[in-house]
């Protein structure tokens, strides 16, 4: 599904542009980012809500072992707004990680293909079954070993200051954000050890602004590829 | 479809060149080019030129400039310029980058020794591999006694003997199952169908009650089964309708009873048992284990629990799940069971459990973040080998760095699992996050290194160079990597711990492949590359050879006849071996046999068995029964036999004599019967001791002694997943069923009957249903199964007809292009690609052809008015035309042609002109009439020298003639004196017609040409220019023979004048008229002309130039022939002087000459072949062989001289011998045309059969039916492409397996005029007479080989 969108997405702005260009260059610039932004915006945002509906059923099997019949529901086990939430914030996130490389004005070179986008997508997911399959002895250990799993996909795919500044802002955030809605009671654990909790999810948050913050970035690429494409041709 | 243009618009497309051009590519069309304009075609075979430049030379750049960058890195050290002030880094770069060169010399030298290392060590990686379990659902079993059963430990020991490793610790639980069966007996006729099992089955709560309350004392205390029993707290939550069912706390405890909740009353009470236990079926389609099946413990339709029950016998079992094992208690158990309803005949065998183990359960929550990341991972693969790029073959790349990443994985797992250490973590998980940890970046980054060097060099210093430029970063990589799993490593967790270590030794062992397999592979790629840049040679590889666009023929011509399609008969099959490149064979191959089709069929019915045969419910446990039914011993398959049968009994506590009773005697082949015995005993002292044999009879088979293999290999697992037990990894162990037999008189069922069992039999509707409920569900299966079996055959064959059109190798029909195409597949039912080729025709004669000549750059013809043109061969201009000497006429390249335009538009391209009715060669052939004619010739040129002009008078409508004319054989002449004389008397105007289209009129038409000076006369409306003298006007004679170099148009004529024209100004340059005996053949060789006259004399001609021949006029022509053709300048003073003049060569007409490298060699009716050297003319040899006159001779630049003569022979010779190599007899009749290459000898014969022979045997490969007509012209393109002329088509020949590639159809008409002559050009194309028009055909990949 993700790359099929992502492939999807790599076509879909050279059928619009090509549409386009026989309107005038202002308009068609304007309607050119916006729907650029959208169609990105749309992007990010379904890849965040498949990403939290698996990795949700990955947490979910941690507890449960064996499924009644009616498994499909369990995918939706936890609250309804948490995939539609995440979805968002990964929007964001991917909008922003670009639009902060070019206010910084540093734009990012760093392995921008594709084939690491996904390589970046998969460690990701492999820290989330890591975090719900594998059995740590304690806490602590958990949250070192995600901690260092972490930082190392950063340095792997990322290497920008700006990327682990936003990463560690928006997980802390998130984290207290979370610690608030599960005080208030409108959120729940499954697991109820509040520590257990607490020493993954902000790894688990940086890994996926991150990944987030990557995919946004190679779409960007191609929206930027794509209108210095056109400006060369005007 | 193309109209023919009129003259003005034709002189117009020379102006316009874009337009046209786009017209003429785009329609596909042959058009009708005047002249044809030369700015398209230039350009055209410009941009085809840069288009398969263009990526090396911006690969070369590339390469170039990354050289140079990359020159420091160079290993040898010479460039770098400050070696002594080098970092210790900069010397391990240094040091890494020189071995990675040598590493990379090292495998692009050895590549075949270097792959089969590798795959060698890669299975010895992976044979460790091979202990593994296989993956799998299905439960294992293994089986132990029971008397000296232990609970195993939990560390497994040292001597696990046969022991599986998942047998340790105590079993998740022990089942012990107490197997019913139970029946009314006698059968009274009394009874309603509903006493079959409604008594048998209220007996359960007897035996529950029995078993509940059975009470073991011993001395180490009291136990009952509350306290052996598996403690269920509470069923799973999402299944609240089966609350009513199943225990929901204490024991657990399955039986028939538990449907109405182990009450007696219950059970009395009501009203239809059926319809309870009918009511917690699942309504849909189960696959996993039932209710009834779980409360029953035999499958549903084994129970006897329905109407219909013929041998009304009920079983069921009570199964009980125990937590602990006690030995005594069970035998305590089974001992009372035992007495209370001993079995009769039973001899289940009780001596041994099995153990299943169960493997983990792959669930749909489970599968989606699998699935998720599997499809991640192909996204990266995907993603990363689309970046390869610039090789030989992207996807055999792509194949070789996936396989490198797997097979390193697969190492690095033979290798852990070689050292001790057994996997724990699920390989389908984990696998997908190792390759991404591994990863495709080296290989990536080897190949586009390795591309982006100078493609210049060799490939072993390019793999060399490509390696050491990304030495550095390679190991920088590899080191990072390590060092983080390295500390991955330190996390202290056993799976990361475990992950990083496959990790590490699979990034090892993928360094390891990537540098030995995959840069050989690489290598090899590359390679095959640059063959591939070097020779293209093959032309029939590259799909050239098309098929031309034949534009749609008018509706009026109808399609001509084609009698004789071209037949091959193929000698000897083994000769086509090396006709198509092997990718392409391998996919013909392929297609050819559908072998993937064939492969995918294969793989699933393979699959299915595999299934079949490991699905627990299924075949194997069948076959197992069969063979347990089969052995003595009643031994089931599948168990491993006990090998302590006549061990001591080991139980303590337990019932020693009843266990003695059980087994009573050690040895083990006496079992059965002393096991059937100790039944036996207590069966006689207990209470029913008759077997009534009226009554069902209850039998105890060998299946009955593992009912449960009979139930879904889900049963377990889903029962003791209702209390949310998995056992997944985990193992029960199965004890040992014991049977009870329960026989009930009649009065006994009678009692227990409800009353509503008489008073409302059951309807007959729902009793159906009910029967066959069992029966349905497995007819919905197979429906459904049907169903999805139909399904996918109809989607594979929409796939195969989407990617598979149906008419692959039959190109052409789906274009509609090939409408007269019989261009007949190869055997393989596969014809060559096509491409277009079309040709150009060359328009501009009034009269047929009569000969032609070239040297590559330009191209001179004469036609049978007179009348010289030349043509530039590149392009089709015409350059000049030299008009009939008599009228003079100086160069005009316009003017005349208006009304030749609108004759042709007329006469279409099928005119055939014989113009001298008087001086017809017998109607013979016209190849065969060549030397008849030009020996009966010389006495009538004068005659005909005032006649007037005949020649738009010729009438070629053979259709108005007799039809008796157009059926005589070729040797009877036609009469044209009548015709002629009508013209002299009518004058009437030029009479056309439009040619008709029988391919029989054309040979005989041209059997009547003739070389009369009557035609050159005048050339009609060209008499309106003024004739600028430049000759001599009184010697009319016609042009027999012609030769071209330089540019100079050496012509010798009928009236054995030799002149020299200019072939760009037209103007004569020289002329000798020492004999008068007509020239017939000519041989022009650097600055000498060989002359051949009709009365066998030969002269040596020398052409002198005043002026030094440093002026070149015209570049271009010195460059192709191989013998450096004089080029003169128009200022020059040309002299052509008679050398020699041997009187006496033959004494016959000379009818063949040829030279090549240095010697001439001639033919004569005389039977005999001479040659001569050029320098002194002298006669060297007299080759003496044929037995009939010399027709055709061959001789080239290697001195190979073959000849062939009118008794169908054709001689080899050498030439610097003058022996005879080889002598063979191919032809019913002369041999017209003779060609060899390196390997064969084309001959054509009269019989229009063309043969390929073998040159250095002699022996015929095969040989090609021509049309009638048509077997003279042929000619060799290159060493495997033949071409030879047709009815209005020339026909290109795969050489090496007589193959046809290609038709090109000359005329847009599609009517047959024979292609008479043929001339192979150098730079591959070809030019054809085609009646009064030149056609000239390129042959577009030749054309890039040769450049």
């Amino acid at each position: 599904m993700t790359t099929m969108s992502n492939s999807d997405r790599r076509q879909r702005p050279g059928s619009k542009e090509s549409h386009r260009c026989s309107w005038g260059p202002y308009i068609s610039a304007i309607t050119n980012r916006t729907t650029n932004l959208f169609i990105r915006g749309g992007m990010l945002f379904s890849v965040g809500v498949f990403l939290a509906l698996v990795l949700n059923l990955l947490q979910v099997q941690r507890n449960v072992t064996l499924f009644p019949p009616d498994v499909i529901s369990s995918i939706f086990s936890s609250a309804w707004w948490v995939p539609p939430c995440c979805g968002t914030a990964s929007a964001v996130i991917g909008l922003l990680y670009p639009c902060i490389d070019s206010r910084l004005g540093e734009p990012h070179k760093f392995k921008r293909e594709w084939s690491s986008v996904m390589r970046c997508v998969a460690v990701f997911v492999g820290i989330n079954h890591a975090s719900a399959k594998v059995d740590f002895a304690n806490n602590v250990q958990l949250s070192l070993t995600l901690a260092a799993l972490s930082i190392g996909l950063w340095w792997t795919f990322d290497r920008s200051r700006s990327g682990f500044g936003l990463g560690v802002s928006i997980s802390l955030l998130a984290t207290l954000a979370t610690q608030l809605l599960v005080y208030n009671g409108v959120f729940q654990y499954t697991s109820p050890d509040f520590l257990y909790i607490r020493s993954w999810l902000p790894c688990i948050f940086f890994a996926g602004v991150i990944t987030m913050g990557n995919i946004g970035r190679q779409l960007a690429l191609y929206e930027h590829s794509f209108l210095q494409q056109k400006t060369h041709q005007d | 479809m193309f109209p023919s243009l009129p003259g003005g618009q034709a002189k117009q497309s020379c102006t316009l060149p874009e337009p046209r051009r786009e017209h003429y590519v785009n329609c596909n069309a042959q058009v009708r080019l005047k002249n044809p304009c030369t700015a398209a075609f230039r350009g055209r075979k410009q941009v085809a030129s840069r288009e398969t430049t263009w990526s090396p030379i911006s690969r070369s750049l590339d390469a170039l400039r990354r050289s140079v960058l990359g020159r420091p890195v160079l290993p040898n050290g010479r460039e770098l310029t400050t070696p002594t002030r080098m970092t210790l880094r900069e010397q391990l770069r240094k040091k890494i980058s020189a071995a990675f060169y040598r590493h990379g010399l090292l495998c692009a030298s050895y590549p075949v020794p270097i792959i089969l290392f590798t795959s060698a060590s890669i299975l010895t990686c992976c044979y460790p591999l091979l202990r593994l379990p296989l993956p799998g659902t299905g439960p294992v079993e293994f089986t132990t006694g029971v008397r000296d059963y232990n609970v195993p430990f939990h560390e497994p020991q040292g001597d696990l003997g046969e022991r599986p490793d998942w047998y340790h610790g105590p079993p998740v639980a022990y089942i012990q199952q107490v197997l019913v069966k139970a029946a009314v007996s006698p059968w009274d006729s009394s009874l309603v169908p509903v006493d079959v099992f409604r008594s048998p089955l209220g007996k359960v709560f007897s035996l529950l009650e029995e078993i509940r309350n059975h009470v073991h004392t011993d001395s180490s205390g009291i136990r009952s089964l509350e306290a052996l029993c598996l403690q269920v707290t509470g069923l799973f939550p999402g299944l609240r309708r089966m609350q009513s069912v199943l225990p929901e706390h204490g024991c657990l405890l399955v039986s028939p009873g538990n449907y109405w909740q182990n009450q007696r009353e219950l059970f009395d009470s009501d009203p239809d048992l059926l319809r309870t236990i009918q009511k917690h079926e699942p309504k849909g389609l189960h696959t996993s284990a039932t209710l009834r099946d779980l409360l029953f413990g035999v499958p549903g339709k084994f129970t006897g629990v329905s109407h219909y029950n013929r041998k009304r016998v009920v079983t069921y079992t009570i199964t009980v799940v125990l937590s602990h094992y006690d030995a005594s208690f069970l035998n305590s158990l089974r001992n009372r069971l035992k007495q209370l309803h001993p079995s009769a005949n039973c001899s289940l065998r009780d001596d041994h459990m099995v153990h299943v183990h169960f493997k983990e359960e792959i669930g749909i929550a489970e599968l989606i973040p699998l699935v998720t990341t599997y499809i991640i991972l192909f996204a990266y693969i995907y993603f990363s080998t689309r970046k390869i790029d610039m090789v030989k073959s992207k996807w055999g790349l792509a194949l070789a760095a996936v396989v490198t990443v797997l097979s390193s994985l697969l190492m690095s797992v033979g290798l852990c699992t070689l050292f001790g250490l057994t996997p724990t973590l699920n390989g389908g998980e984990i696998f997908p996050y190792l390759v991404v940890v591994i990863g495709l970046e080296n290989v990536l980054v080897l190949t586009k290194s390795v591309v982006s060097t100078p493609v210049d060099l060799e490939v072993k210093l390019r793999i060399a160079q490509g390696l050491s430029n990304e030495s550095w970063s390679i190991m920088k990589n590899m080191a990072t990597e390590l060092c983080i799993i390295l500390i991955g490593y330190f996390t202290l967790v056993p799976a990361i711990q475990e992950f990083c270590l496959f990790a590490v030794v699979g990034l090892v062992s993928d360094f390891f492949l990537q540098m030995f397999f995959f840069t050989t592979v690489l290598s090899i790629d590359i390679r095959r590359m640059e063959l591939a840049d070097l020779n293209r040679r093959l032309p029939a590889e590259a799909g050239l050879l098309p098929q031309k666009p034949v534009p749609l023929r008018t509706r009026e011509v109808p399609p001509p006849p084609r009698p004789s399609p071209h037949t091959i008969t193929l000698q000897t099959p083994a000769f086509r071996n090396l006709r198509l490149p092997k990718r392409l064979r391998v996919v013909y191959f392929l297609a050819r046999t559908r072998l993937a089709q064939r492969i995918i069929m294969v793989g699933t019915v393979i699959w299915i068995g595999i299934l079949v045969y490991t699905d627990p419910a299924g075949i194997r446990t069948y076959l197992a029964a069969q063979v347990s039914e089969q052995s003595p011993l009643g031994d089931h398959g599948g168990g491993v036999l006990p090998p302590h049968l006549p061990v001591a009994p080991v139980f303590r506590g337990g019932d020693p004599t009843s266990t003695l009773s059980i087994h009573p005697a050690p040895d083990p082949t006496t079992l059965p019967e002393n096991q059937s015995q100790g039944h036996l005993g207590p069966a006689r002292a207990g209470r029913l001791p008759h077997a009534p044999p009226a009554g069902p009879q209850i039998t105890w088979g060998a299946d009955d002694e593992e009912g449960w293999r009979r139930l879904s290999f889900r049963h377990w697992p889903s029962l003791f997943s209702y209390y949310n037990i998995t056992l997944a990894k985990k193992y029960i162990s199965i004890l040992p069923v014991i049977p009870v037999t329960i026989h009930l008189n009649p009065q006994e069922a009678i009692d227990m009957r409800h009353p509503q069992d008489t008073r409302h039999p059951p309807p007959s509707i729902p009793k159906v249903s009910a029967d066959f409920q069992t029966d349905l569900t497995l007819y919905k299966v197979a429906a459904l199964g049907l169903a999805a079996g139909v399904l996918l055959v109809l989607l594979l064959f929409c796939l195969y007809r989407v990617l598979c059109p149906r008419n692959y190798g039959q190109n052409g029909v789906a274009h509609g292009r090939r409408r007269r195409g019989d261009l007949p597949c190869d055997d393989y039912g596969y014809s060559p690609p096509v491409s277009e080729i079309s040709p150009l025709l060359l328009r501009g004669h009034s009269m047929d052809i009569e000969c032609l000549a070239s040297d590559g750059m330009l191209l001179a013809s004469c036609c049978l008015a007179g009348q010289i043109r030349v043509w530039d061969a590149q392009t089709g201009d015409c350059l000049t035309v030299i008009p009939k000497p008599g009228l003079g006429r100086s160069i005009s390249s316009s003017g005349c042609w208006e009304q030749r335009d609108a004759w042709d538009s007329l006469s279409g391209a099928a005119e055939s002109e014989c113009a001298d009715p008087s001086n017809g060669c017998d109607g013979a052939l016209e190849d065969e009439c060549y030397p008849l004619r030009r020996r009966s010739a010389p006495s009538r040129p004068p005659l005909f020298t005032n006649q007037p002009d005949l020649t738009p008078l010729i009438d070629t409508n053979f259709a108005s003639l007799p039809p008796s004319n157009v059926s005589t054989p070729p040797r009877v002449g036609f009469d044209f004196g009548g015709l002629v004389e009508r013209a002299y008397t009518e004058h009437e105007p030029p009479s056309t017609y439009p040619s008709p289209s029988s391919a029989s009129s054309s040979p005989h038409s041209c059997t009547l040409l003739q070389r009369s000076p009557s035609l050159g006369d005048s050339t009609g409306p060209s008499t309106q220019d003024s004739a600028v003298g430049t000759q001599g006007s009184g010697d009319v004679s016609s042009v027999w023979a012609l030769e071209l170099r330089g540019n100079l148009i050496a012509a010798g004529r009928s009236s054995g004048k030799l002149e020299l024209w200019d072939a760009v100004e037209g103007s004569l340059r020289c002329s000798n008229e020492d004999s008068v005996s007509g020239i017939t053949a000519l041989a022009f060789l650097s600055n000498r002309i060989v002359a051949a006259r009709l009365n066998g004399s030969l002269d040596f001609f020398n052409v002198e130039i005043n002026k030094p021949l440093g002026l070149l006029h015209r570049g271009a022509p010195c460059r192709g022939s191989v013998p450096p053709s004089p080029c003169y300048s128009s200022e020059d003073v040309i002299n052509c002087q008679l050398t020699r003049s041997v009187q006496c060569a033959h004494h016959k007409p000379i009818t063949v000459l040829r030279a090549a490298a240095g010697r001439v060699v001639t033919g004569s009716q005389d039977h005999t072949v001479r040659v001569y050297r050029l320098e002194d003319s002298c006669c060297l040899f007299t080759l003496q062989g044929h037995s009939g006159g010399i027709t055709a001779i061959y001789i080239d630049q290697t001195m190979v001289l073959a000849s062939g003569g009118q008794d169908g022979a054709i001689c080899l010779w050498d030439v610097l011998t003058g022996s005879r190599v080889s002598h063979v007899y191919g032809h019913r009749g002369d041999v017209t045309s003779l060609v060899c290459t390196n390997s064969c000898v084309i001959s054509s014969g009269l019989d229009d059969l063309i043969c390929i022979w073998d040159r250095s045997t002699g022996i015929k490969l095969y040989s090609i039916q021509q049309e009638v007509g048509c077997g003279a012209s042929l000619g060799v393109i290159s060493e495997s492409l033949l071409v030879t002329g047709g009815q209005g088509c020339v026909s290109f020949w795969d050489l090496n397996f007589g193959d046809l590639l290609q038709t090109v159809y000359l005329s847009p008409s599609g009517d047959g005029q024979g292609v008479r002559q043929l001339l192979v050009l150098d730079n591959a194309a070809i030019v054809c007479d085609f009646g009064s028009e030149l056609s000239l055909v390129y042959v577009p990949s030749v054309l890039e080989k040769l450049d």
